[in-house]
């Protein structure tokens, strides 16, 4: 076959704009061909390159005694002590995930986990966060359908329990769904594998599953606005195989119990070209491939075809070549392809070979470093304007229509979808708060959140960015857990625009200042732009994985509350009602600013339930729906009813941060004020749960009725 | 007292019934699909869950036709006792070592949640640990948990005492809301219910603890 001939509008169709072909033309001093163009195009995306966001990466804090490996390979590695670490990442899939909802969920669940075992760590968690539009919007039932099939369809087969994660809807997400899934490996620190190659002439070898011409252009059109012409684009949505994903994962850990692997690196966005270029750059070698070696599913696949597919399960390694036996037996055992594609070479040199014809001969250092960055242009988020007057509502009525909003309501009809408990070491299903899996064998926990408000960044992205970490903190505390790291997953809209580009500044310094002060520095992450169809923005979404360590089962605190028990308020309460999630539901108004994040009462708060929890029998923290909806969540799960003492909305309702509810016996209550008052952080006791009804300040319903619609509404709605 | 686990390349929970079994004091020897022998001196064989070819056709089919399910076969056909939970149940139901199939779930969902078991026989190794309509709480996980048999095989389990547990809740429209059935000799019996995830104070819920611990006690050497 022909290759086209390199035109303005291939070029464009290569998302590449006229500046960046300038700067190819000028690296290499010749048109490139097309294998070449193709080559480029999946370096330079924005995917692939970070080329909006890096300079603002850089800012983030990265470093802390725990941290074995920050940012830069595929997923961050920190230490949890006995000579063990746990390797984690959270990825984005969206644009796939909007146009083939199965496929592009189950893909993006495939992907992290290769992140994760790539590294040598076996996957033993896995969440998800989830955006979606409007509930009655005519796209969201299928998305939300096609998209939690999807991610149990992956992750039940491969065998990973799904601990935790988020659904959330907005018509900001009518256009664009947000996938974003996190998976976390157990490692021995000693045995970590990383991409950067060494040695000249080494072979590089092919694994796992054949290629096809599925994904082909998937990262750049992952790096593009949406207009109506997606349905098209869905051959580029790669389809997903957990069954070969298993088996990889198994012949990869046991293969690098062989001392065959130099270095090794997954194939995901751009497939090929990605990763032989990666374990290239990161060991300052050249590489030369011989495509007709590559293992295809389909015949008379081109070059171009070849190199920028995004078939899933592959991998790529640089083999010790006296071990090649011994590996080419591992991939037997597991009826996966094992291929010696190519080799290093010295010289800086891609050179991609298709039936003794040079297809691509590039110097492969210049791919990466000099790929484009840019310093877009951004303007401050203007403050927001001061919030209206708010009537005081019966405070049931409120706490209804939380539970009755498929934000708020409970989510079994999604996390029963999937495997929550495989490998018989979970510890805290999804439901309220944080996961929790145990570290097989060791004694050791750890736990796993999600967390962002949208709105609250999207109102003051500064605040919004640090909210999202500190709600992850307390997340991890409320379990007994000390927080350890995080990952970042940064949604937004068109960098291009100023607005836009402002809001991402203002979330990362947000973010970069609660990782700082929290102690929960940023080990690995992922930035989707361009989350817009026909010019609408998403909510600037930027998720906060984050993984806490708890060192034994006693050191767990609960979530069963007992008849009799006090509950006790830890923290500030303003009435702060801007941006909340009862203003949302209930008035259908989204002004007012986000609530401010005060980060050393949240690092002394937290510090407190972790230094007392002992005394505390059950714990949660507070979020959207502040006191009213936390409370309720905890009675709820218990089957025990619960007495506030405010009907005040603004008590009940406002979205302070820094606070948790305890529930506790009388004298544990008494020895906690103690304790706060000795270590300055506020505390009070705010009502009882006792009985079979919620009541605020005299208004009540039964617990049975209300639990009920907690119960139902998410599968009424969506179901 | 040695057990077997069975391990196909899509098994994903051959770990956590191995540890169940080694919890009682068993021995456990994971013996690989292309295997077409058992060890010498396995007292029990357990088909795990998981997708052991992937299942993208009928679950189990495809391991029916594996050398190490000819292995159980003959290990069944000795008189061996052999446990399959979950896609290990499926497995069985697909070599024919145990009646009836296991369709798609009643509501076309994969449904993951622990529910109301209730005992309905204490005459197996299995299950003499538990009281005669004792009520547990078990864990399922599964697509196709869906059991069904034709009117004549079921007269047959229900006539001869051979259904095991039953649903107190029915989540997967398995017919007379079978969870597990027993073997004509009651010594195989396939339940979609995972016990080895309720088998230790870590789990949440220890309910699943007394049927190994029944196993352990019965075939530990005199």
């Amino acid at each position: 076959m022909q290759d086209p001939e390199i035109t303005p509008e291939l070029i464009e169709s290569h998302g590449l704009k006229p500046d960046e072909y300038e700067r190819i033309l000028e690296i290499i001093g010749r048109e490139p061909s097309f294998t070449e163009l193709g080559i480029f195009s999946a370096m330079w995306n924005e995917h692939c390159s970070y080329k909006s966001s890096k300079k603002w990466l850089r800012t983030l804090p990265t470093d802390g005694p725990q941290v074995i490996c920050g940012p830069g390979e595929n997923a961050g590695i920190v230490d949890i002590g006995d000579g063990q670490a746990v390797v984690f990442k959270m990825e984005s899939h969206n644009h796939p995930s909007y146009i083939e909802p199965y496929q592009g969920a189950a893909t993006g669940v495939g992907g992290i986990l290769r992140d994760v075992f790539t590294m040598g760590a076996r996957p033993i968690a896995a969440m998800n966060s989830l955006s979606f539009g409007e509930v009655d919007h005519p796209r969201t039932k299928r998305l939300v359908h096609g998209v939690v099939e999807g991610i149990g369809g992956y992750g039940n087969c491969f065998g990973v329990p799904t601990v935790g994660g988020e659904v959330r809807f907005h018509p900001a997400y009518n256009g664009n769904c947000l996938v974003n899934a996190f998976a976390a490996g157990l490692a021995d620190a000693d045995k970590i594998f990383y991409s950067a190659a060494s040695g000249v002439g080494m072979p590089v070898v092919y694994l796992g599953a054949k290629t096809g011409r599925d994904g082909v252009g998937g990262a750049t059109m992952a790096s593009a606005e949406f207009d109506d012409t997606i349905e098209e684009k869905r051959p580029t949505v790669q389809v997903g195989d957990p069954f070969t994903e298993k088996r990889l994962m198994e012949a990869t850990l046991e293969l690098m119990q062989t001392g065959a692997v130099i270095s090794i690196q997954d194939m995901g966005a751009a497939g090929l070209t990605c990763s032989a270029v990666e374990m290239g750059d990161k060991g300052k070698l050249g590489v030369r491939l011989d495509l007709e070696k590559v293992p295809c599913r389909e015949e008379g696949m081109t070059a171009y075809e070849m190199m920028l597919s995004e078939s899933q399960e592959r991998m790529l390694m640089v083999l010790r070549p006296e071990k090649e036996a011994e590996a080419r037996a591992v991939f037997d055992k597991w009826d996966l392809d094992f291929a010696i594609v190519g080799e290093t070479i010295a010289e800086d040199r891609f050179l991609i070979m298709h039936h003794n014809e040079a297809k691509a001969d590039l110097p492969l250092s210049k791919l990466s470093s000099e790929a484009p960055e840019y310093d877009r242009p951004w303007v401050e988020t203007p403050a927001a304007d001061p919030l209206g007057d708010v009537p005081q509502i019966d405070p049931i009525d409120g706490l209804r229509a939380l539970i009755c909003s498929p934000n708020y309501a409970a989510k079994q009809w999604v996390y029963e979808q999937y495997d929550t408990m495989v490998m018989a070491d979970t510890a805290r299903t999804p439901g309220l708060g944080a996961g929790i899996v145990r570290v097989h064998d060791s004694g050791k926990l750890l736990a796993f959140t999600s967390d962002v408000t949208p709105r609250y960044v999207k109102a003051n992205p500064v605040e919004g960015g640090k909210q999202a970490v500190a709600e992850a903190y307390r997340n991890l505390t409320a379990v007994g857990a000390t927080p350890l790291a995080t990952t970042d997953n940064l949604n937004f809209g068109n960098p291009e625009k100023p607005e836009i580009m402002g809001q991402f500044v203002g979330a990362i310094k947000g973010i970069g200042a609660a990782c700082s002060a929290l102690n929960m520095p940023i080990v690995s992450g992922n930035v989707s732009l361009y989350n817009e169809t026909d010019g609408q923005g998403i909510l600037p979404t930027p998720t906060i994985g984050a993984v806490g360590l708890i060192a034994s089962e006693a050191d767990v605190i609960g979530t069963t509350v007992r008849e009799g028990h006090v509950a006790l308020l830890v923290g500030e309460t303003s009435g702060h009602l801007g941006q909340s999630a009862l203003l949302a539901e209930v008035f259908n108004r989204e002004d007012g600013d986000a609530p401010r994040v005060d980060l050393e009462a949240e690092k002394r708060n937290g510090d407190f339930i972790r230094a007392n929890r002992a005394l505390i029998t059950a714990c949660t923290d507070l979020s959207d729906g502040g006191l009213a909806l936390a409370a309720f969540e905890l009675a709820e799960g218990s089957g025990v009813g619960v007495h506030l003492d405010s009907g005040a909305t603004d008590v009940l309702f406002g979205e302070d941060q820094g606070r948790y509810l305890i529930a506790c016996n009388f004298d544990q209550a008494e020895a906690l004020m103690i304790e706060a008052g000795k270590a300055g952080v506020p505390i009070s006791s705010v009502g009882r749960f006792t009985g079979d009804s919620v009541r605020f300040d005299g208004v009540d319903a039964p617990l049975a009725e209300l639990s009920a619609l907690y119960r139902s509404s998410f599968e009424q709605t969506l179901g | 007292m040695r057990a077997a686990v069975v391990v196909f390349p899509g098994s994903n929970c051959d770990r956590d019934l191995a540890v169940a079994f080694q919890r009682e004091g068993f021995a456990v020897d994971m013996v690989w699909h292309k295997e077409t022998a058992l060890p010498d001196g396995v007292d029990i064989v357990g088909v795990p869950g998981g997708f052991s070819y992937g299942d993208y056709l009928r679950c189990g089919a495809i391991a029916a036709q594996s050398p190490i399910c000819q292995a159980v076969l003959a290990h069944t056909g000795r008189g061996g006792y052999a446990l399959g939970v979950c896609n290990g149940f499926q497995v069985l139901t697909e070599t024919g070592i145990l009646p009836g199939a296991l369709l798609r779930n009643a509501g076309l969902k994969y449904i993951c949640k622990t529910v109301g078991l209730r005992v309905e026989t204490t005459d197996s190794a299995f299950t003499g640990g538990y009281a005669k309509g004792q009520e547990i709480a078990i864990p399922i996980a599964h697509h196709d948990g869906n059991y069904f048999a034709d009117e004549a095989t079921l007269e047959t389990l229900r006539g001869d005492d051979r259904i095991a547990f039953t649903y107190t809740d029915n989540p997967n429209g398995s017919v007379g809301d079978i969870a597990g059935i027993l073997s004509d000799n009651r010594r195989v019996l396939g339940m979609m219910p995972h016990p080895e995830r309720a088998a230790d104070p870590g789990h949440g819920g220890t309910d699943g603890a007394a049927f190994f611990r029944a196993l352990g006690g019965l075939l530990a050497p005199a």
